[in-house]
């Protein structure tokens, strides 16, 4: 059992000296790049922090449907036209609408899709 | 005395083993205090954080996270967003909604859990409300966790692969590098049980709760596509 204790707390140390240096996005970040650089517009950055400011976790992952898994949720514009997912409140009432591509479409072009970590902490590993 | 200056391999492992020991600690210690006060934490801008573009003119109308998040309580560790979520919660230096479609039933659960099969480690004090402060029932029944002592096989290497506690916790919520927070319950000095502790609600009451919860994650909301 001590040996699992010492590989494991290896495991965290190593993931986060070799995390640090790439990783520098404000924690959990997370990329959504599914459709944006083919469409030819930048990747969509959604910050958590930003968001958990003003509504609390059950709104998105339970009331709007967005699972807890980067990667498992499909979303495309009709969808967040239609008023769904993002568009939920993304429709120029309780936040700006569509239209303002590049308020969400904010991310360099060519990023991976996914959740990053912090420029503190390393961040999550294989999320 | 003849070997003076000859170089002895255990010493020399002994050195080089020291050596290691520096570059590591140098890498990390930084995050430990030395000497006193810390300066306040910093947070990268949105156009320095490797993810923005920062070429995109939208950029200027984006809050800055440093902006938001330099309001809140610290964070003692200074992990994740450098953010004492809960206690910004608690203390209402946030004041997030708690659903947008009005038929929703907001539930709140004050409920520990103490966890003690963790083997060296001190046990864990799960508590219900601070996670459904946030979270609906159905984030994690039954999907993630059955509600039921002793029914889920959670260990550290699942979380870390990001399955139970570990979907959030290393992800958006406080990182696996917090072992404390959850880890909080000394076996020696505990004197109570382990599992549920009941107080003001009873089982039954909590069950009726979860059954509430799940009804309502049954409608159809107006977001939800796929889920």
């Amino acid at each position: 059992m001590r040996k699992l204790y010492w590989i494991f707390l290896f495991v965290i140390m190593m993931n986060g000296l070799l995390m640090a240096p790439f990783t520098q996005a404000e924690y959990a970040d997370v990329v959504f790049n599914r459709y944006a650089d083919e469409s030819g517009i930048r990747p969509v950055i959604f910050p958590h922090w930003f968001h958990r400011i003003r509504f609390r976790c059950k709104v998105c992952h339970s009331e709007l449907g967005f699972k807890m898994r980067a990667g498992s949720n499909n979303i495309s514009m009709d969808d967040i036209v239609d008023g769904k997912y993002c568009g939920m409140c993304h429709n120029g009432v309780i936040a700006w609408s569509a239209e303002r591509c590049d308020l969400c479409h904010s991310g360099k072009p060519g990023l991976k899709s996914g959740i990053r970590g912090s420029h503190e902490t390393g961040g999550p590993g294989r999320w | 005395m003849g070997d003076r200056g000859e170089a002895n391999p255990g010493s020399m492992a002994y050195v080089l083993c020291l050596v290691l020991i520096l570059i590591i600690g140098s890498l990390v210690i930084p995050q430990v205090s030395l000497a006193g006060e810390r300066p306040p934490p910093t947070w990268k801008k949105l156009a320095e954080d490797g993810l923005h573009d920062p070429d995109n003119l939208g950029l200027e109308e984006l809050q800055e996270p440093g902006d938001a998040l330099s309001t809140l309580p610290v964070d003692k560790n200074r992990a994740g967003n450098q953010v004492d979520w809960v206690m910004a919660l608690q203390q209402e230096y946030i004041q997030p909604r708690t659903n947008i479609f009005p038929e929703t039933k907001v539930q709140l659960l004050d409920l520990d859990i103490i966890m003690g099969n963790t083997g060296e480690m001190h046990m864990v004090r799960f508590p219900h409300l601070a996670h459904t402060e946030w979270l609906d029932c159905v984030n994690c029944h039954d999907e993630f966790f059955k509600p039921e002592v002793d029914a889920n096989p959670v260990n550290m290497f699942a979380i870390l692969v990001g399955e139970f506690c570990g979907r959030c916790h290393g992800a958006v919520s406080f990182p696996l590098t917090e072992c404390g927070r959850c880890h909080s319950v000394q076996r020696a000095t505990y004197k109570g049980t382990l599992g549920a502790q009941y107080l003001d609600t009873t089982k039954e009451e909590i069950l009726k709760m979860l059954e509430k919860s799940r009804e309502q994650s049954a409608l159809e909301p107006i977001g939800a596509v796929d889920y």
